[in-house]
């Protein structure tokens, strides 16, 4: 049966549907209940519409169009293949999470109206859409910057505060810089046929020279938006200054785009990466990986340590594309599917799970208004429903199973444990030493999960304010649930998932995973290996030792919860500021991880009357970078100033000179 | 298409006498006069105009004649006077460089308007192409008048007059701009000087002058 519309109609319809959503707010701006209560959830509708029609679609073959609309003579050109349709799967199902979400979570007196903030959303939404579905450099960049711009007023909805017009100012900077080394790359990638449809950019013929090239440029102009090292800066500025909605989709579905653009120039306009390549996205990646989760140790602030945390996950997203290009390069070809497949898996698994956490970080926000650690605690007894879906989040974010971030870690580690088979001396000794590195981030995100959720919901409150702490409402709960269901989805029908990413594999690098004869409760990514899991079974076994544990907790001790004291070990009065907090948790960290740190500390003495501790944690990079870099700058903007004279003859003569110059040059 | 010498003749003065007025606002420091002057040279210009449209016989060109006349000669001027009684603005302060300064400036700018001219007047094929090099340097002069003067006032004049020349470039070199452009233009000039005219009553009103050096003080400070 022919359906109605094909796959990229209904695409374009639900992207147009998203932007009428968002003007539909600007009839009645100031209206909360009209934008929050019927707006959103209808955007989380088209979000669940894109998620299915993306996903239904994946395994068909590339369709393309050409708009009317566009830039005077140039059309804008889109194309829905495997790869957009997987990345549009992750923007409509994590998005329609986020959106349902924020339907619950908008309420009056935020700074920006309302109405105003559903239009940027929803722009922003689809602006995110149009960067996948772009088939040209034109429409690429028009939508990469309107989904920057709309994401910076978002992040500076509270434009009050002087810090979060700071945070928002660096996010805009490093996302224009970024921008201009995509533009670069795409300049490049044209080979001098200057058309700048990716169908001429893919025929183009490139010298090895100039297509490193253009990878370099993509690598950093994408990596700026995903938060590579070095310019990872703004993420933890920008998110705790976004409301944690506009946080969850920045992080769960923004950073993906830039993966996406990563693997579009890579793989479909470079067409065949040099094996060396990999290296860089490797290094950088491992190297942004470890980072990233130090720092998650270090942070006080709990949209901070997630900010951090993203930028763990994009390392290891970076990681595992540099692997695949290595793979790819030297004809190993299932080791290539299998990190690509760990890469696609992850970046889906993290629009998920870090969706989830940020949002739950906006309702104990919204409930507590406090985003200092060491400010909360003991808030599962509060707020069962969030601490308990927040609890999902943090499991599969730490990587354990049965949950959905194991198994993308666990098939990058086994892509890493076979690359000493890479053909060339060195790097089949180094790279090895990668599967270390991931493995030790791996280990410290749990930690730092630990701490999270530790310090937030365990324990007593720290605060006497927290005993007023309310649950998540409806929407925001029906919020959570989706994107925890995802998680454990994503993580119980692993075999299934890769299946469906076959299609994508086959575009990129022209094979598909194997899954041998194993059954489908089963994953087995390499048969020949002897390696399978089975989160079914685990599941299964899980089950089966809590449910025996309980029983002969129950049965055997017959004796029911009990509530006391804890011991006190005889010291007389033990309050809720004794508990270990999120310094204390980190300071193991921050020891042996020392030299990440610029660390500003004040001690008190043992004779204090008035004993004060702070650290302040800072970043090497930005006093290594950032502050040589803007001296740099604003000394060479001073050397200008003097030609801001104030005098319009000045002006006019500046005009004269420079009409006189160029008619000489002319002449 | 046949020009006697006569109209060429008479073409060419008064190209010279638009060089002559050029030079004239370069040195007149009292506004009436300038505006006098301003007058002046749009007469000069619709004569030019109306001379080449009967000798080629491109009506479009009466057309821009009569729109020079209307605007240029009649409603710009007379815009300026009301202006300047009402503002009171009578005389410009001393120029930024003294009269003798501004005239060898002016003479060096007329030389590289000349030599500029030059290619330019060879791929031309209108029998004014002569008229080019003039053309450049009534605007190049123009520019000098502004940027010599205090005077917000005489700061349009100037600029007013830099329009001058390139409507009479644009006609010695291709017997006028296509009506669009023309039209286009002469009502981008009208809302200038309205705008402008509105302005000096806010920076009249601000600084109880009307000496642009009070604008200064609106730079950055380090």
């Amino acid at each position: 049966m022919e359906p109605v519309l094909s796959p990229l109609d209904a695409c374009l319809v639900l992207l147009t549907g998203w932007i009428v959503v968002g003007a539909a707010g600007m009839l009645r701006r100031g209206n909360v209940v009209f934008v929050a209560r019927v707006l959103f959830p209808l955007g989380a509708l088209i979000g669940v519409g894109l998620a299915v029609v993306a996903g239904w679609s994946l395994a068909l073959p590339a369709e393309r169009v050409t708009l009317l609309i566009g830039l005077p003579d140039l059309p804008f050109h889109l194309r829905l293949d495997p790869l957009s349709r997987t990345f549009l799967a992750l923007l409509g199902a994590a998005s329609a999470g986020v959106s349902i979400f924020a339907g619950g979570y908008f309420r009056k007196g935020q700074g920006t109206a309302p109405g105003v903030l559903g239009l940027q959303y929803h722009l922003f939404l689809a602006s995110m859409g149009f960067v996948l579905l772009a088939d040209d450099a034109y429409a690429f960049m028009v939508a990469w910057e309107t989904m920057a711009v709309a994401s910076y007023f978002l992040v500076t909805s509270q434009h009050g505060l002087p810090e979060i017009r700071s945070a928002g100012f660096l996010y805009l900077l490093i996302a224009h810089v970024g921008a201009i080394a995509i533009l670069l790359s795409f300049g490049i990638l044209q080979g001098g046929t200057w058309q700048f449809t990716f169908d001429a950019m893919r025929a183009a013929e490139l010298s090895p020279t100039w297509a490193a090239a253009a990878f370099g440029l993509a690598l950093f102009g994408f990596g700026a938006k995903a938060g590579l090292l070095p310019t990872h800066v703004w993420l933890p500025e920008a998110h705790p200054a976004a409301p944690s909605p506009v946080s969850a989709l920045m992080s769960g579905v923004m950073l993906k785009t830039a993966v996406y653009g990563v693997l579009r120039v890579t793989f479909d306009l470079l067409g065949e990466p040099a094996w060396w390549w990999g290296l860089v996205p490797v290094v950088l990646g491992l190297a942004t990986a470890l980072f990233g989760v130090v720092f998650a140790a270090a942070q006080t602030d709990m949209k901070r340590l997630l900010a951090y945390s993203s930028i763990e996950n994009i390392g290891v997203l970076f990681t595992g594309i540099g692997l695949a290009i290595v793979f790819h390069g030297v004809g190993m070809q299932a080791l290539a599917t299998l990190a690509l497949v760990a890469v696609l898996y992850h970046a889906v698994n993290h629009a998920f799970m870090k969706s989830l956490l940020f949002l739950g970080t906006g309702a104990v926000l919204h409930a507590t208004g406090e985003r200092n650690l060491g400010r909360l605690g003991g808030l599962i007894h509060r707020m069962p429903w969030v601490a308990w879906l927040t609890l999902v989040g943090v499991l599969a974010i730490s990587g354990l199973p049965p949950l959905n971030g194991f198994v993308s870690e666990w098939l990058l580690l086994q892509a890493f444990l076979f690359s000493h088979e890479v053909p060339h001396p060195f790097v089949n000794m180094l790279l090895p030493l990668g599967a270390a590195i991931v493995a030790l981030a791996a280990a410290l995100a749990a930690y730092v999960m630990v701490k999270f959720f530790g310090v937030v919901f365990l324990g007593q409150p720290r605060e006497p304010g927290l005993a007023h702490a309310h649950d998540a409402g409806r929407l925001e709960r029906l919020g959570l649930v989706w994107l925890a269901l995802g998680c454990v989805l994503l993580g119980l029908f692993p075999a299934q998932v890769i299946d469906a990413l076959g299609a994508t594999t086959t575009q990129l690098i022209g094979s598909v995973p194997p899954q041998g004869a194993s059954p489908w409760w089963m994953l087995a990514p390499l048969p020949d290996r002897q390696v399978s899991y089975a989160p079914l079974v685990l599941l299964a076994v899980i089950a089966v030792v809590l449910a025996t544990t309980s029983v002969v907790v129950r049965r055997v001790y017959r004796r029911d919860v009990r509530r006391a004291p804890a011991w006190d070990c005889g010291f007389a009065r033990v309050d809720a500021r004794m508990q270990d907090t999120a310094e204390g948790f980190g300071q193991p960290i921050r020891h042996i991880f020392q030299g990440f740190f610029s660390m500003e500390r004040e001690l008190p003495s043992a004779f204090d009357r008035a004993p004060r501790y702070r650290v302040v944690v800072g970043d090497r990079i930005w006093r290594l970078v950032y502050e040589p870099l803007g001296g740099r700058v604003q000394r060479i903007a001073d050397s200008l100033a003097w030609l801001q004279q104030g005098r319009i003859s000045a002006y006019l003569t500046y005009s004269f000179v420079t009409l006189v110059t160029l008619l000489a040059v002319v002449l | 298409m046949n020009f006697t010498s006569l109209d060429l003749q008479l073409l060419n003065t008064c190209a010279a006498l638009l060089l002559l007025v050029s030079f004239a606002m370069l040195s007149q420091r009292r506004i009436v006069s300038l505006v006098n002057l301003l007058a002046l040279q749009g007469t000069l210009l619709c004569a030019a105009t109306l001379l080449l449209a009967w000798r080629t016989g491109q009506h479009h060109l009466y057309l821009s004649a009569a729109l020079t006349l209307a605007l240029k000669v009649v409603g710009l001027p007379w815009l300026l006077h009301r202006l300047i009684r009402r503002l009171e603005v009578y005389w410009d302060t001393e120029p930024l460089i003294n009269m003798p300064g501004a005239m060898l400036v002016g003479l060096v700018t007329v030389v590289f308007a000349f030599g500029l001219a030059q290619p330019i007047a060879e791929l031309a094929s209108t029998a004014t192409r002569n008229a080019i090099g003039i053309a450049v340097a009534v605007i190049l002069l123009a520019f000098i008048t502004m940027i010599t003067r205090r005077k917000a006032m005489s700061q349009v004049v100037g600029f007013l007059s830099m329009e001058n020349g390139l409507f009479f470039g644009a006609m010695s070199a291709t017997y006028g701009m296509p009506m669009v452009v023309e039209l286009g233009v002469a009502l981008d000039v009208l809302v200038a000087v309205l705008v402008l005219g509105i302005f000096f009553f806010q920076i009249r009103e601000q600084f109880d002058s009307l000496d642009l050096h009070h604008l200064e003080s609106l730079r950055e400070d380090q």
